[in-house]
Parts: structure tokens; sequence; C-alpha cells
């Protein structure tokens, strides 16, 4: 089954972290070079790939049929669905973005006996997809406490409202119970809907369980083996400033959690995850359907390539038209005369 | 036409926003490392300093909940046998006199805040 080639790698991918951390060199390896590598492949090749898209050329708006077009002044526009001017693109992708508009607009197909085919609105996916992506977020953001000194007090104020509910020491992240959640929710709908599971690929299930290793192994750092927080924070602000240095009491758990991100990032720019900065790109999404106000040129035309008026096509086809019996808007001179002539007077009564 | 001119910004902000730590740390170099000051009182702590550097917090709500919740004892002894009171205020700060010159040096570095401090006596500071 693919989701056991994905779970497979992800195995091996720990295991590796784990085994090659243990041996000598391997902690400078595992800590600090590779984080580097993956750190600079995930940025050259994330703007490459946005380089190698901002060179499409955009030669037309693309509008959709989810809302009324801009048009006659008594038929009300639905300004956020189709909008015609930059500050309703704006609004548009900013729900998009934010709030995943186009996924709240999901359906559910279903047959039901008959065989009748029934439409239903479908939210969980939505759902968990944004729980899953906040939550994302804010276990990003808290962990720059580890990247800077002096932290920011962004940071503070993320961890005391993450932990507002005071439970335990230490204190547990409800961002930490929500994330595993909603990543086990996204798993499972991939294993057990059966036409999901159908469409499902390796590539699919990678970043999920990838992603599912970096969430175990941060939680169990925290809740459950205990890590020494304060040489692993040496060595994250070491690699930001430049100074990396492992301590000898960081343990190999760290090493697996660190890999697993490690090649996240390097996989990144090459996989599906890219819709972070595709997001930003979707042409349905971001262009204003003004078609009609703004005229747009297609960039790849030649500009040696001049119009071509029906007038002047006909000026220059009359003859051959004439001779296949194709109707014209300008009867050719009648020729001084001469044998074809009536030819084409019999052509003409023909058709 | 082409949209480069609006996507390459965009691009900017991405970079500036994941690079931020790097930076950051070029502007507000801190350069103070933790540097928790030893107790003279003894030699031991309640556990193993490596079990006490990662894993303190787990030892003190274990404590809690025995003492407050289980009725546990409130003494134990060092594997040096030395006697010491379980307990935040009495037992942890009778050693480690100085909060800001012990908890805080790592705390402040580590950006945790535990807020045990709301209700509990913190000792009184030398200066
Ligand atoms: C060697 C450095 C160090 C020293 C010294 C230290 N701590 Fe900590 N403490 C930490 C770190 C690091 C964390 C955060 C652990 C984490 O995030 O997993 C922490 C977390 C805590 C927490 C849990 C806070 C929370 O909200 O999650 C408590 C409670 C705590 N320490 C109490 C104390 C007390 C009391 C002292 C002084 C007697 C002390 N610590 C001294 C490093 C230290
Ligand atoms: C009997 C005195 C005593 C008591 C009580 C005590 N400690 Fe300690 N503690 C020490 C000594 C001595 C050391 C230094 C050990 C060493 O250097 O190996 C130490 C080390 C530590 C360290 C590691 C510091 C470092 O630099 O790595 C932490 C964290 C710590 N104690 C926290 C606590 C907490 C929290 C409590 C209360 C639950 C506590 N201690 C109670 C004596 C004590
Ligand atoms: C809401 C107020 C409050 C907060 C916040 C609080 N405690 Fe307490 N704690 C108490 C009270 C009340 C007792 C009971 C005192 C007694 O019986 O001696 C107690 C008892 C304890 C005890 C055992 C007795 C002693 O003298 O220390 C420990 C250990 C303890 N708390 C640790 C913690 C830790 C660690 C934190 C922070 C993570 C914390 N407490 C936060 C109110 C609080
Ligand atoms: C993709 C990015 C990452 C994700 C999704 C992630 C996820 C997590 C999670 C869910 C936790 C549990 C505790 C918490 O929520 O704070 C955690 C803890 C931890 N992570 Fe990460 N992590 C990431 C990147 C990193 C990096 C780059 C480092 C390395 C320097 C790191 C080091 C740690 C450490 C040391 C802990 C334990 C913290 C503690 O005990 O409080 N993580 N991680």
């Amino acid at each position: 089954m693919k989701v056991l080639q994905a779970l497979g790698i992800v195995l091996a991918l720990m295991l590796l972290a784990y085994v090659g951390a243990a041996v000598p060199g391997g902690r400078t390896l595992f800590g600090v070079v590779l984080p580097y590598l993956g750190f600079a492949v995930f940025i050259i090749f994330f703007i490459a790939k946005v380089m190698d898209w901002a060179r499409s050329p955009v030669p037309f708006r693309i509008p959709t049929t989810a809302g009324q077009a801009n048009s006659l002044p008594w038929i009300k526009q639905n300004k956020l669905d189709c909008p015609s001017t930059t500050s309703g693109v704006i609004g548009r992708m900013l729900l998009e973005v934010f709030l995943f508009r186009s996924l709240f607009k999901n359906t559910r197909a279903e047959i039901h006996e008959g065989p009748k085919l029934a439409y239903g609105s479908s939210k969980f996916l939505w759902l968990f997809g944004l729980l899953f992506h906040y939550s994302f977020l804010t276990i990003v953001l808290r962990h720059l406490r580890l990247f800077t000194d002096p932290v920011p007090g962004f940071v503070h104020i993320l961890e005391f409202a993450d932990g507002f509910m005071q439970v335990g020491a230490p204190v547990l992240y409800q961002t930490d119970i929500v994330f595993l959640g909603a990543l086990t929710f996204l798993l499972l709908r991939r294993l057990l809907l059966p036409n999901i599971r159908y469409i499902s690929l390796p590539a699919d299930y990678f970043p999920l369980l990838l992603i599912l290793g970096i969430g175990i192994t941060g939680v169990l750092m925290r809740y459950v083996v205990r890590v020494d927080v304060i040489s692993i924070k040496m060595l994250a602000n070491g690699l930001v400033t430049g100074k990396p240095f492992v301590a000898d009491t960081i343990s190999g758990i760290f090493f697996i959690h660190m890999f697993l991100i490690t090649v996240l990032l390097t996989y990144f720019p090459f996989s599906k995850l890219m819709h972070m900065g595709g997001v930003f790109l979707s042409p349905t999404r971001n262009l204003a359907n003004n078609s009609r106000m703004v005229r747009h040129v297609n960039p790849w035309n030649d500009p040696s390539i001049k119009p071509h008026s029906y007038a002047g096509y006909e000026d220059e086809f009359r003859e051959f038209m004439v001779d296949a019996g194709l109707p014209v808007e300008k009867e050719p001179e009648p020729k001084p005369a001469e044998e074809e002539a009536p030819a084409e007077g019999e052509t003409k009564s023909e058709s | 036409m082409y949209d480069t001119g609006k996507i390459i910004p965009g691009l900017l902000v991405f970079v500036g926003l994941v690079t931020f730590p790097i930076w950051y740390g070029f502007v507000s170099a801190d350069g103070h490392l933790p540097n928790p000051e030893k107790p003279t009182k003894a030699k031991q702590c309640v556990e193993s300093t490596e079990f006490m550097r990662t894993s303190h917090m787990v030892l003190l709500n274990d404590w809690r909940d025995n003492i407050v919740r289980e009725g546990g004892s409130r003494h134990g002894k060092t594997a040096d046998g030395t006697e010491f009171v379980r307990s935040l205020h009495k037992g942890c700060m009778d050693c480690h006199t100085s909060k800001r010159k012990f908890c805080d040096e790592c705390h402040t570095y580590a950006a945790v805040k535990p807020y045990c401090w709301d209700c509990h006596i913190q000792p009184k500071e030398a200066n």
C-alpha cells in the first residue's frame, strides 16, 4: 500500500538520524551541516520555483462563475467572488489565504439508491485544514524562542496564550493537541474514505507522516523524555548567528526532530507543499474580472504580425473565394471580356 | 502581460520573514549565556544534576501533586544524605537562595515564565 511506502521512508529517516547522531561526527552532521544545507536548498529552490512561475505570461483574465460579474448598473455585482477592482481582488485573496474560502465551498458527492447523485456541504476538510495550518504557524512562531536572544515580545504573548490552561509543568500547549489531532484527521481522511484513498499517492502521505513525525518527536521532547532545552537553544541560536555549538547534553531524539525538519525543508520546494507560495499565484483568485474595461494584450503576440481585418482578408482572397463558390461581401469588378467570364457566372447561378 | 513586478516584492517579503532570526540576531545580539549560580549550602541537588537540568519542572509538579493531593511527605533526602524540605519555597529556594541569579538565569534565556510565583513567595534578593 502507498501509505506503507511513505511510512517506511519516514521511519527509515528517523532511524538514520538516531543512529547517525550516535557515531562520531554525526552530531555535527545532523545538528549543523545538514540543517544549513536544508535551509539553503529551501530558500534557493523556493525562489527558483516562484521565479519560474513569475516568468509565465498572464494573457487573459479567468472569470469564475462563482458570482455575478460586473454588468449593467441594475444587476448587483458580487464584489468578492467576481471582483473587477484591485481592492476586491485583495479582499478575495485575504479570505483565501487566511480563511481558505474556496475550501469552505467544498462539496461531497454521494450516490443514493435509484441511483441518485446528491451533493452536500462538507466542512470537515476546511475545519481541520484550518486548525492544522494555524497550529503549525503558532508552533513555528513559538519556536522562535529557541532562535532569538533576547526573545521578542510577541513570542512571550503566544506562549502565555497557548499555555493558558496551566495544565502540568512544563505547561501543556493547546496547539500541540490541536496540531496532532488535525494531522491525525487529515491522515485518517485519506486512509478511511475509499474515494480519497484511491487518489492518494505516496506524495500525499509522505508530507503528512513527516510532519506527524516532527510533531510527535517534539511533543515527546517536551512532555515525556525531556531534553536539555538550554543546550538546544545554544545550538539553534548559534545556527542563526553563525556560531553553532553542539553540546554533549543534547539527546538523540532531538536529532530525529531536527533531521525530519531538514528533510521537510529540502523536500518542500519540489513537492505539493509549494502551495504555500502557489496560493498567492492562483489565477482564478488573484485576477480581477475586468476584461470588459481593460485590454489585456497577449504577451507572446509577435509584434510584426499586424491585425488582419475581414475586409483586408477578402481583398486578398476574393478571387479564390469566388472560385470556390464562397459568398463575398464585395463582388469582384467584372473583368474585361475573357473566356472564363461565363464560367464564373455559371458557378454563381448554381449556388 | 507578466506579473513579475508584483511577484518579486512578494518574494522579498517572504525571504525577509523566513530569515527573521538571522537578521534579528545581527541587530540584537545579546551574547549572555545562562550561568546559574551554584549553591554554597550543599554539594548535590535533590536528584542528579542532569535530571534536574532537563526535568526539574516535572519533579516540582510531582511534589505538588504528591503533597497537596495525596498527602505525601514534606521531607526528603539527597543521595548523599542531606535532608531537605520538599517545597518550592522552603526546599529549592533554601539551597538556591536567589531566584534572580539561579532560576531566572535560564528562564529568561529560554523565555519561560513559570506562573508559580503568582502565589508562592520569592526569596528576598540580596540587592
Ligand atoms: C539550567 C537552567 C534552569 C534552571 C537553573 C532552572 N530552570 Fe526551570 N526551566 C528551564 C527550562 C529550559 C525550562 C523550559 C522547559 C521546556 O520548555 O520544555 C524550565 C521550565 C520550568 C518550569 C515550567 C514552566 C512552564 O510554564 O512550562 C518551572 C515550574 C520551572 N522551570 C521552575 C524552576 C525553578 C523554581 C527554578 C529555580 C529553583 C528553575 N526552574 C531553575 C531551565 C532552568
Ligand atoms: C540540598 C540543596 C538543594 C535543594 C533542596 C535543591 N537543589 Fe538544585 N542544586 C543543588 C546543587 C548543589 C546543585 C549543583 C549540582 C552540581 O553542580 O552538580 C543544584 C543544581 C540544580 C540545577 C542544575 C543547574 C545547572 O547549572 O545545571 C537545577 C535546575 C536545580 N538544581 C533546580 C532545583 C529545583 C527546581 C529544586 C527544588 C525542587 C532544587 N534544585 C532543590 C542543591 C539543591
Ligand atoms: C493559585 C496559587 C498557586 C500557584 C499558581 C501555584 N501554587 Fe503551588 N501551592 C499553592 C498552595 C496553596 C499550596 C499548598 C501549600 C502548603 O500546603 O504548604 C501549594 C503547594 C505547592 C507545593 C508543595 C508545598 C510547598 O511548600 O511547596 C509545590 C512543590 C508547589 N506548590 C509547586 C508549584 C509549582 C511548581 C507551581 C508553578 C508551576 C505552583 N506551585 C503554582 C498555590 C499555588
Ligand atoms: C517544521 C518546523 C517544526 C515543527 C512543526 C515543530 C514541532 C514541534 C512541536 C509540536 C513541539 C512540542 C512543543 C511545542 O509545541 O513547543 C516541538 C518541540 C521542540 N522542538 Fe520543534 N518543531 C519544528 C522545528 C524545530 C526546530 C528547527 C528546532 C531546532 C532547533 C526544534 C526544536 C524543538 C525542541 C528543542 C523542542 C522541545 C521544546 C520544549 O521542551 O519545550 N523544532 N516541536
